[in-house]
């Protein structure tokens, strides 16, 4: 039966897009729109970069202009935490107070992992919201002496480019031999540490943090697992995150690394999950993915909700293309699809020299995956062979 | 309905032109030409999907 009413747990981008969502397949019931920051839901790619550069303020990420979110008809419970939910009967807890579901979106996202022994000391960043970026680039407009990047993931790199740009003394600091070289693969990492190399920073890769030292509470020192010692009165931490599940231990939902859902992101009757959180079989790759892209977050948000608007009989798997960007200094990195190291690779446009390429992946005669620096166009007309299943024949042959 | 693309904005990610070919192409040069800058009504919902997929969110829709 048809849901009356939806709670949307978590006020970012999946369970934004989610409420737009309904009200687009004109659900008229009531939609319940929680979310534990305090402030109105913003955009999350600017912060590493245009606000943390402070380039733009907050007021300029808003994810929707006031009078369209207005027009959604939400109850909007901003600054509110989910604590729990239980499945029998129905009853969400939240710090404001227990309700009753009818059907639920569940969008809580993630948070960063830190580093631990941490958490109380100054100087010491993650950065995913609104006020870590804040709280950080106060730290960078008083001119730190040294900048200390763990982890040179996406987070990382965006955040080294950033405070190079800033003319700040980086250092980025990564266990891996190449930076990003996990997703990448080794010899697009070692590109990227060029890179980053030709604008300053001080890059250690192959080499772990062994812990953080600090005088009077605040961080001084990062002491590398080789012994080296980095000073540095700024730390981000970038080394990824965590799905926001605890509050649904014991719910009665299956909870692996993620909210695990059905081919539809269906998680139980009436109940849906999207965005960093969701877990489930995408069909189009014969894999379970929990995708933390942004591009994934709307187009799961829509999903999810469009989900509990139609009979299981009706309902359509969710089988997307990922796909992600990312800025650091005049590169655009931009990735399609599932990319492995056993893959089937051809340069399909440019050079690594010139690093403005798209190299296409190939597995078991299927199209995979697009990587592309400074290619956006290609890499999007590949995404289009890759959701069409164009074999790798067919896309190593294409006139792009 | 009329389109404008914030070109200060825009970096040619070319996610609209993959959803709406006909209204949006990114070329060699890597700009973003505006193939039509009125499309029709029945149009709206993937225009709309265009400016919420816009990683820059430079596509806005003039009603």
């Amino acid at each position: 039966m048809a849901a009356q009413s939806i709670h949307i747990v978590g006020a970012s981008l999946a369970g934004v897009r989610a409420a737009e969502a309904l009200r687009r397949r004109e659900f008229d019931g009531r939609i319940v729109l929680i979310g534990d920051e305090p402030h109105r839901p913003y955009d999350r790619p600017p912060l590493s970069k245009q606000v943390l550069a402070g380039d733009w303020d907050a007021d300029r990420i808003e994810l929707t202009k006031p009078e369209k979110f207005a027009a959604l008809d939400l109850e909007l419970r901003l600054g509110v935490r989910a604590t729990g939910f239980d499945l029998a009967t129905r009853t969400l807890s939240t710090s404001d107070g227990d309700d009753i579901v009818d059907a639920m979106v569940i969008a809580t996202g993630a948070r960063c992992r830190t580093l631990p022994g941490t958490d109380d000391m100054a100087g010491v960043h993650v950065l995913r919201t609104l006020d870590h970026t804040l709280a950080l680039r106060a730290e960078l407009d008083a001119g730190p002496s040294r900048v200390a990047v763990v982890g040179a993931g996406f987070i990382g790199a965006e955040v080294a480019a950033t405070c190079r740009g800033r003319g700040l003394d980086v250092t980025m600091i990564d266990p891996m031999p190449t930076p990003l070289g996990r997703v990448l693969g080794e010899e697009i990492g070692s590109l990227m540490a060029d890179v980053h190399l030709e604008h300053g920073v001080d890059l250690r890769t192959g080499v772990g943090v062994d812990r953080l030292e600090a005088e009077g509470g605040h961080v001084t020192r990062v002491v590398l697992s080789d012994g080296a010692v980095v000073e540095a009165d700024v730390v981000v931490i970038g080394i990824g995150v965590i799905p926001n599940t605890e509050w649904l231990e014991g719910s009665g939902l299956t909870i692996d690394n993620g909210v695990v859902c059905d081919a539809t992101m269906l998680a139980a009757p009436g109940i849906t999950a999207a965005g960093d959180v969701a877990r489930w079989p995408n069909g189009r790759f014969d894999e379970v993915m929990r995708i933390e892209h942004w591009d994934n977050a709307i187009e799961q948000g829509v999903h999810a909700a469009e989900r509990l608007l139609v009979d299981d009989a009706d309902a359509l798997p969710f089988e997307p293309v990922p796909w992600f960007w990312s800025d650091q200094y005049d590169r655009k990195l931009q990735m399609a699809g599932r990319i492995g190291p056993a893959d089937d690779i051809h340069l399909a446009t440019g050079s690594f020299e010139e690093r403005r390429f798209a190299q296409l992946h190939g597995r078991d005669g299927r199209l995979v995956g697009v990587l592309g620096l400074n290619r956006p166009r290609h890499v999007m007309q590949y995404k289009t062979m890759i959701q069409n299943g164009a074999s790798f024949e067919d896309a190593v042959a294409a006139e792009i | 309905m009329k389109i404008v693309v914030d070109f200060d904005l825009c970096e040619s990610n070319a996610v609209c032109m993959q959803i709406a070919p006909d209204v949006f192409e990114v070329r060699d040069d890597d700009f973003l030409y505006l193939l039509n800058e009125n499309p029709d009504e029945s149009d709206r919902e993937r225009m709309e999907e265009c400016a919420q997929r816009c990683p820059k969110q430079a596509i806005l829709i003039e009603d």
